[in-house]
């Protein structure tokens, strides 16, 4: 929140003639947490104005008496470190340059769009450094953020961990290889809250899942007007991340159209939206992750070399969980303790014949599907401890190769051949070369349940 | 403490127990609907096609069923304060009314397809942030939070429906909520 202690508040001035003007503005400002000030005309403003009073002052070109340009000069010579604002009723572009020319930061009309005074005056305190002054006594505070929901002590995740922690405070484009279910959005994510963006959103865009004809306006947003049904402005997720970060998942699928357009702002830092002409300049990091072989794709002319240089500058891999076996106890734990008091499931541990099997497993849809296995084995749960029988995944030989005896062996088959034949008696004895009873007999002295 | 859910010309009523819930869920409060007839012909602005939220809020606070709770007004009408083109919604500050509105959340005012899950989650976020204010809540700098100011329809969409841990603890400190 704003109203920490050792902040001092952007402090604001409104100056305008019409209360209502007034009023809102200052109610506005408030729910920023600024402390709000106003006044009427020129004398009142002029009153309340000390050097070092006002961060930020809003000032009307019409006013009652002396006019807001006559008062912007006198405030210039009060307090030359304030920055004005000016107000005007409709757009008198002159009038509004010439205070420009003198000093202004810029001007609004009204009615002004909330969207544009909200960036407005956010980039006026960026420029002023008391948002980096915020963010420099937070890092002071809390150090760095944990690194949240990303499980690993294996060697390898260690290595993944001291490349998050050395890439996040830099401003370098990041690009995240890993299968998919290897938690690449998480990685994404940790980058950012460890970098001086925090403050500023992570906007996503899933380049997989584009839809056709609005990439362009996906990126880039689009005009009023554009095309039909377009009642108003779209701003593109470049546009959002403004101050923050551009996540771009599966950056592999992008079209090549689309990747020579972001490769030019990507050097320029500025673009147009759709159907308009503005220039919108924009400030991002950009951290981009795929499970596609890149390299492949710019040998068949897929992928753009040049873009693929651009966005290849720091890599990280990211395992998959077959390599770091030795991570899923800690994985299964932290989903079952999370998973249980989610469901309110007094289900606590697994047994140790489960944790085998889930140990041998090869999750070939990486850390989603043991998550997916640990969720369905709580959900299916009656006692504290998760049971082999009650993971949602296949026997696999190696989960009984610590037990080589006849029965272990004959145990872990007719388990499989009954999952197989999805629990059918008779195809699973005429499958096992048994009658009936006798497979009876066996399912009851192994205890093998469904 | 109570928190009264009041529909005013709100088109979308199959979107209230939903939000009901959501609100409670935030404010740990019960939630309540509040029927009452509210002409609002007097806040329409003809030039601009839009009601002004300011003389909405104050019609609300005339009709408070008890002393002591917060009323949320909750409308499809495109709302506006003088000096902005528009605003999703509006409250008073450490006090007991707000309303929101749907209007401009919907993704096919942008020319984009009609999504009713999006618009059901913006309207849900702007409700317990406009409410949060009433709290005393201002808006919050972690990008993450249900208090980060928006001001864009999709820019809704990258914050969480959840109040961050220094804002809850504001409330629970404040309101032993
Ligand atoms: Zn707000
Ligand atoms: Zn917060």
């Amino acid at each position: 929140m704003n109203q920490e202690k050792n902040d001092k508040p952007v402090s604001l001035l409104v100056v305008d003639d019409e209360l209502s003007v007034r009023d809102s503005l200052t109610k506005w400002f408030k729910e920023d947490g600024f402390k709000v000030d106003s006044a009427a005309d020129a004398t009142e403003a002029l009153k309340k104005l000390k050097p070092g009073v006002f961060d930020i002052i809003f000032l009307d070109i019409k006013l009652p008496g002396m006019d807001g340009m006559e008062l912007q000069r006198r405030i210039k010579d009060v307090d030359p470190n304030a920055t004005i604002i000016m107000i005007t009723a409709y757009a008198s572009v002159d009038t509004a340059v010439k205070s420009l020319k003198e000093g202004a930061y810029d001007y609004v009309t009204k009615p002004v769009d909330p969207d544009y005074l909200s960036h407005l005056v956010a980039n006026v305190i960026k420029q002023r450094r008391l948002v980096t002054e915020n963010v420099q006594l937070k890092e002071r505070i809390q150090d760095l953020y944990e690194i949240d929901q990303i499980i690993g002590e294996s060697p390898a995740m260690q290595k993944v961990f001291d490349m998050i922690k050395a890439v996040a405070p830099t401003d370098t484009t990041v690009m995240i290889r890993g299968e998919s279910g290897t938690g690449k959005e998480l990685i994404a994510r940790a980058i950012h809250s460890n970098s001086p963006r925090r403050f500023f959103p992570i906007i996503t865009v899933n380049c997989g899942g584009l839809t056709e004809g609005l990439t362009e306006s996906e990126f880039f947003g689009h005009e009023k007007g554009a095309f039909t049904g377009a009642l108003y402005r779209r701003k593109g997720k470049l546009e959002l991340a403004d101050g923050g970060t551009v996540f771009l998942d599966e950056v592999g699928n992008i079209d090549p159209k689309t990747q020579t357009d972001l490769l030019r702002v990507i050097e320029t830092k500025q673009f147009t939206r759709v159907g308009g002409d503005e220039t919108i300049h924009v400030d991002f990091r950009l951290i981009c992750a795929t499970n596609r072989d890149l390299e492949l794709a710019v040998k068949q002319g897929t992928f753009r070399e040049d873009f693929y240089y651009r966005l290849n500058v720091f890599s990280i891999s990211i395992p998959p969980l077959r390599e770091r076996r030795s991570d899923i106890p800690l994985l299964c734990n932290y989903f079952l303790k999370k998973l249980a008091s989610s469901m309110n499931k007094p289900v606590t541990s697994f047994s140790a014949e489960a944790m085998e099997h889930l140990k041998a497993y090869d999750w070939p849809g990486n850390i989603r599907e043991l998550r997916n296995a640990v969720e369905r084995a709580v959900v299916v749960a009656n006692a504290p401890v998760i049971t082999a029988e009650q993971l949602p995944i296949p026997r696999t030989p190696k989960a009984t190769a610590h037990d080589q005896s006849l029965d272990a062996v004959e145990q872990a088959h007719i388990q499989n051949i009954l999952e197989q034949v999805g629990w059918n008696i008779t195809r699973a004895s005429e499958v096992l070369g048994i009658d009936r009873t006798t497979l009876y007999n066996k399912i009851e002295k192994y205890g093998l349940r469904k | 403490m109570n928190i009264y859910l009041l529909p005013l010309r709100f088109p979308d009523n199959h979107l209230l127990p939903d939000l009901a819930s959501s609100i409670s869920h935030a404010f740990n409060l019960t939630v309540l609907l509040l029927e009452k007839p509210l002409s609002l012909k007097e806040g329409y602005d003809p030039v601009r096609n839009q009601y002004n939220s300011t003389w909405i809020l104050a019609q609300i606070l005339k009709l408070f069923p008890e002393e002591n709770c917060k009323i949320l007004g909750i409308t499809g009408l495109d709302l506006y304060v003088p000096v902005l083109t528009f605003v999703f919604g509006e409250a008073q500050l450490d006090g007991k009314a707000a309303v929101v509105s749907s209007f401009r959340l919907r993704d096919e005012l942008y020319g984009l397809p009609k999504n009713a899950e999006k618009l059901k989650d913006r309207l849900e976020k702007e409700a317990i942030h406009e409410l949060g204010h009433t709290f005393g809540l201002i808006h919050c700098h972690d990008p993450n939070c249900v208090m980060f100011t928006s001001t864009y329809a999709e820019e809704i969409d990258f914050k969480f429906i959840e109040l961050c841990p220094v804002c809850s603890e504001f409330l629970k400190k404040s309101f032993h909520l």
